[in-house]
């Protein structure tokens, strides 16, 4: 799937700026930046990596800076982004 | 016993803290806004953050309405297939002017709840904004089943007049109680504008005091700071209390004896005292002044 750079999200507190761009590497590359990386990191992980497979985006790169998002937050902003990534509206899919 | 609709609280669509706090105040109903709060490059992002907050937290018994964009925009018609989607209760139609415009977003719902199998389950209100709504305010409460109620939108409504807002609020009288006779002759709920002046919880006081007079459900409001003025000024007092508790009683007493008729202090009671009885009770209740147990 052919994706554009884009993002979604802010850094206010509550929320999670998600950045995508076309792969360098075969694969899902996440880098995640968060205030609870050590409690969270892999369950925020797990999010992006299964909305962006759910929506059959299965190669990118993820830079997300998260500031304590819920998971229906991210789950938002990672599929905002990939929208604007690959210009699929999820809702006419 | 409809639900208490003292307060609906507008959180921008946008903002993911302000709409998983909300609920801790305890607004009677929460308005997820998808329209004026949210701008024009951002609510396809809005739109996926209240669907999925919609589908993920739990808002208790609280109230869920989503402000949508106007069907006339190119957004009106995907922010109904998500929230609907999501299970939201009530759409609020911005800037209602007509009958014909219920009737079209009460097709569109209509259209996603068939693929879903859950045909009826979204209610609609209506907030008029203009002129011509005021005007139309009747055919607008009764044009769907599903209307929920109507509120006014006064920020659009005065430069639709030409006018300003003032601080007695002269120029909202007769929108005002056009809407409270439209709800109730519609049968259903009648909201008041928001108060935007978060500084001035005196004039505040004295709007939230004159609607609950003219008749109005309750405010919509933009801050939790708001919710406790509302709730005071429509928290029953001790006689009215007594008085109600009183009557329930009594119809109770009636009830056990198979008694048609019910007097209450020598005076007859019918069903609007009866009505209005309950109504105190539900405030008292919902206020905290007034147990379950308390209601012998």
């Amino acid at each position: 799937m052919e994706l554009q750079n884009s993002y979604a999200g802010t850094l206010e507190s509550g929320d999670i700026l998600v950045m995508i761009s076309p792969a360098k590497n075969p694969g899902l590359t996440i880098n995640l930046q968060s205030t609870v990386a050590l409690q969270f990191g892999r369950q925020i992980r797990n999010v992006i990596e299964q909305t962006l497979t759910e929506m059959g985006v299965t190669d990118a790169t993820v830079d997300a800076t998260d500031k304590g998002a819920l998971d229906c937050t991210i789950r938002a902003r990672v599929t905002a982004a990939a929208v604007r990534a690959t210009g699929k509206d999820v809702w006419a899919d | 016993m409809d639900r208490l609709r003292r307060t609906m609280m507008f959180v921008p669509g946008n903002n993911p803290a302000m709409m998983q706090d909300a609920y801790i105040y305890h607004p009677d109903s929460i308005m997820l806004d998808l329209e004026d709060s949210v701008s024009m490059a951002e609510k396809d992002a809005a739109r996926l953050l209240v669907y999925n907050a919609l589908k993920t937290i739990d808002y208790g018994n609280t109230e869920m309405v989503v402000r949508i964009n106007p069907l006339s925009t190119p957004y009106g018609k995907k922010d109904i297939e998500a929230v609907v989607k999501a299970g939201v209760h009530v759409i609020r139609m911005p800037k209602t002017e007509t009958a014909e415009e219920v009737v079209e977003v009460e097709r569109e719902i209509e259209r996603v709840e068939k693929e879903l199998g859950c045909v009826g389950r979204t209610q609609i209100m209506a907030a008029i904004e203009s002129a011509l709504g005021i005007c139309n305010a009747y055919a607008i409460a009764t044009a769907s089943k599903r209307m929920m109620g109507i509120a006014l939108g006064a920020e659009d409504y005065c430069a639709n007049l030409k006018t300003q807002r003032s601080k007695g609020g002269d120029e909202l009288r007769l929108a005002r109680e056009t809407i409270v006779v439209a709800a109730r002759a519609a049968g259903i709920a009648a909201l008041d504008t928001v108060y935007s002046n978060l500084n001035d919880m005196e004039t505040f006081r004295a709007e939230v005091e004159f609607i609950k007079t003219l008749g109005f459900d309750g405010k919509s409001i933009i801050n939790p700071r708001q919710i406790e003025v509302v709730n005071e000024v429509f928290a029953p007092t001790q006689k009215e209390i007594d008085k109600a508790l009183t009557i329930i009683a009594a119809i109770k007493e009636a009830e056990k004896k198979g008694s048609g008729v019910i007097a209450v202090n020598g005076k007859m009671v019918d069903r609007p005292v009866v009505i209005r009885a309950e109504r105190t009770i539900e405030l008292a209740k919902a206020s905290g002044i007034l147990k379950e147990e308390d209601i012998k």
